[in-house]
């Protein structure tokens, strides 16, 4: 059961990568089996082109946030005391938002692109990612390799980030997969609100918002699959995150 | 409230200059509660004025039941622990004031070895890694190839195979991942180790083979070791002096023979007496000295000698005045005014 998990996971990441490839190679507009949107565009072509834009920030957000995430959880934790307190508290405030509102007064600040997006997709996903592995790693702390680490007279920098780090991995990469899908889904969301990305840049949030609005009826298939594409990558990268947890469990691997 | 503190005459204790001086050594957690208000309610003592010396190349034991503070006493001369009161010093400074900055440099004299070899090595790191992580950082050996031969070399002195250095600690058994344990120790060249239970988690067998590789490593290069420890036949076996610990305090202390063959304190001769003789007749004919009740609270411990509670031979003093250490023949130091004769 978790093999065949661990495969169809695989299979769905790579798949749009593959055809990404060989829509490089093809003229758009040869080829019409999505239809063309309302510019002649063809809507396969810029749904794959747009998995490249969900890639991108999904990715470049995912991994800051996760990875930004750890730090700030593990250095709260190994630290504690005041430090952990204050960090907890900020962590509370941030949480306290919901993350699109905060992703959108981001944008507002920064402006728009692709980058003012991916830093507003990334810093909703810090705490929750700090928060989790700061529980992990108060239990590590207490570990007595911490403590060898410790007499043996090493740096506060080297102990979080070489000797608990480490043994973190297991939460962050859950982390990490499950936040894939999130920022997928908050960029498509933050481009459907207008916000996001800009036209010409195909985004898959920019094809549902421009079909939606006027073709929904004319044209559903310029809302169909963009819609659907958005679903199969959060429904892909979801699969995936339960599968790494199955292979990252001892306890489940051993069955 | 006071303690007396119980400051030992260091000269009788040790005939050399000591390497190491514990004098009335304190460590008392806070104990809070309260959701919103946090109010201390009161502090576990977990040592409570503390007080020995350890000369270069000696063994000093550190024995007693579980909680009696025998593992904090060496957490604080690592500065794992910051210590509440008292001095701890180390060839003439004292760590127990020093700033966080300036230990570094202590971290290279004073080592220590865990109880459980299966969780004080970093499962991510390979041995080799471990061992040279030290090395590394305090810019010991700089160049990697010298590095990767000393490597070998503590691998070797410590009975493992060099090759074990590519090897994750889960390719090992307890006491090869223990020989690690020590090995890392070594690679710093200290002066001196404490040994907290080093053995204590192993099988017998490997036990003594532990045992012998630390008194070889002893020999060899004249270290000191803190070898704490609850199994007294290993510590009469290791150990130049022994001190007994009970609740946070020392009860007793003497050379290794004196203790084991003239124990005096009642707290020491009812833990010896819970020995078990391998000799069935001896055995039989041995009186057997079994404590009564429960170690009580470190949070709120007995008034006077903290041990009065459950000791059979505990006079009215014993309940009003807390006992110091005080010699009671040349190197005996014990804490009990019965056995003084007052």
């Amino acid at each position: 059961m978790i093999s065949a998990a661990v495969f169809a996971d695989q299979i769905a990441m790579y798949n749009p990568e593959v055809n990404d490839f060989a829509a490089m190679l093809q003229a758009p507009s040869l080829d019409h089996i999505f239809g063309t949107d309302e510019f002649g565009r063809d809507i396969y072509s810029r749904i794959v082109h747009g998995a490249r834009t969900a890639m991108l920030v999904g990715f470049t957000a995912a991994i800051c946030g996760s990875t930004l995430g750890l730090l700030v959880g593990v250095t709260s934790a190994y630290f504690g005391g005041w430090v952990d307190i204050t960090v907890q508290r900020v962590i509370d405030v941030l949480i306290a938002f919901p993350s699109i509102i905060l992703a959108l007064a981001i944008v507002i600040i920064l402006g728009r692109g692709v980058g003012p997006v991916i830093v507003a997709i990334t810093i909703p996903l810090i705490p929750n990612c700090a928060r989790v592995v700061r529980s992990s790693a108060l239990a590590i702390r207490e570990i007595p390799y911490v403590d060898a680490a410790r007499a043996m007279g090493f740096g506060h920098a080297r102990i979080v980030l070489r000797h608990i780090s480490p043994n973190i991995m297991a939460p962050y990469l859950i982390m990490l997969t499950t936040f894939l899908g999130q920022a997928i889904l908050a960029e498509a969301s933050l481009s459907y609100l207008g916000l996001g990305v800009q036209e010409p840049t195909p985004a898959w949030g920019l094809m549902l918002k421009s079909g939606a609005e006027e073709y929904a009826e004319s044209a559903p298939w310029a809302v169909i699959f963009p819609g659907v594409a958005i679903s199969l990558a959060v429904f892909g990268f979801n699969l995936f995150g339960d599968a790494m947890r199955d292979v990252l469990d001892p306890k489940l691997r051993d069955r | 409230m006071s303690v007396a503190e119980t400051i030992g005459d260091e000269n009788s204790l040790a005939d050399a200059e000591p390497l190491l001086r514990v004098e009335g050594l304190k460590m008392h957690f806070p104990v809070t509660e309260g959701l919103f208000m946090r109010r201390t309610v009161g502090h576990v003592k977990a040592v409570d004025g503390v007080s020995f010396t350890i000369a270069p190349g000696e063994t000093l034991g550190l024995v007693g039941e579980s909680g009696c503070g025998k593992t904090t006493v060496g957490r604080c001369i690592l500065r794992l622990e910051n210590p509440g009161a008292g001095k701890v010093v180390f060839a003439g400074t004292d760590i127990a004031g020093m700033k966080a900055s300036e230990i570094s440099k202590l971290r290279q004299d004073v080592q220590v070895i865990f109880q459980d070899p299966f969780s004080s090595l970093n499962p991510r790191q390979k041995i080799g890694s471990i061992i040279s992580e030290p090395l590394r950082v305090h810019g010991i050996i700089k160049d990697p190839t010298k590095r990767r031969e000393r490597v070998a070399e503590l691998l070797r002195i410590c009975g493992l195979n060099p090759r074990f250095a590519d090897r994750y600690p889960h390719e090992m058994s307890g006491g090869q991942r223990q020989r690690v344990g020590i090995a890392r120790a070594l690679s710093v060249n200290p002066k001196f180790i404490v040994c907290d239970e080093a053995v204590s988690a192993l099988d017998v067998s490997i036990q003594a083979q532990v045992i012998n590789l630390l008194e070889d490593l002893r020999e060899q290069f004249n270290f000191s070791y803190l070898f704490i420890a609850h199994d007294l036949s290993v510590v009469r076996h290791i150990c130049h002096r022994v001190a007994v610990m009970y609740l946070g305090k020392i009860a007793e202390l003497a050379d290794c023979d004196e203790l084991f063959d003239n124990p005096r304190h009642p707290y020491t001769q009812a833990l010896l007496s819970a020995v078990p003789v391998p000799d069935p007749t001896v055995e039989e004919a041995r009186s057997h000295q079994i404590l009564e009740g429960e170690v009580p609270s470190p949070m709120n411990p007995p008034s006077g000698c903290v041990f009065h509670p459950r000791c059979p031979q505990a006079i009215e003093t014993c309940r009003r005045e807390v006992p110091e250490l005080q010699e009671f023949s040349p190197g005996h130091m014990v804490a009990c005014p019965v056995v003084l004769g007052k």
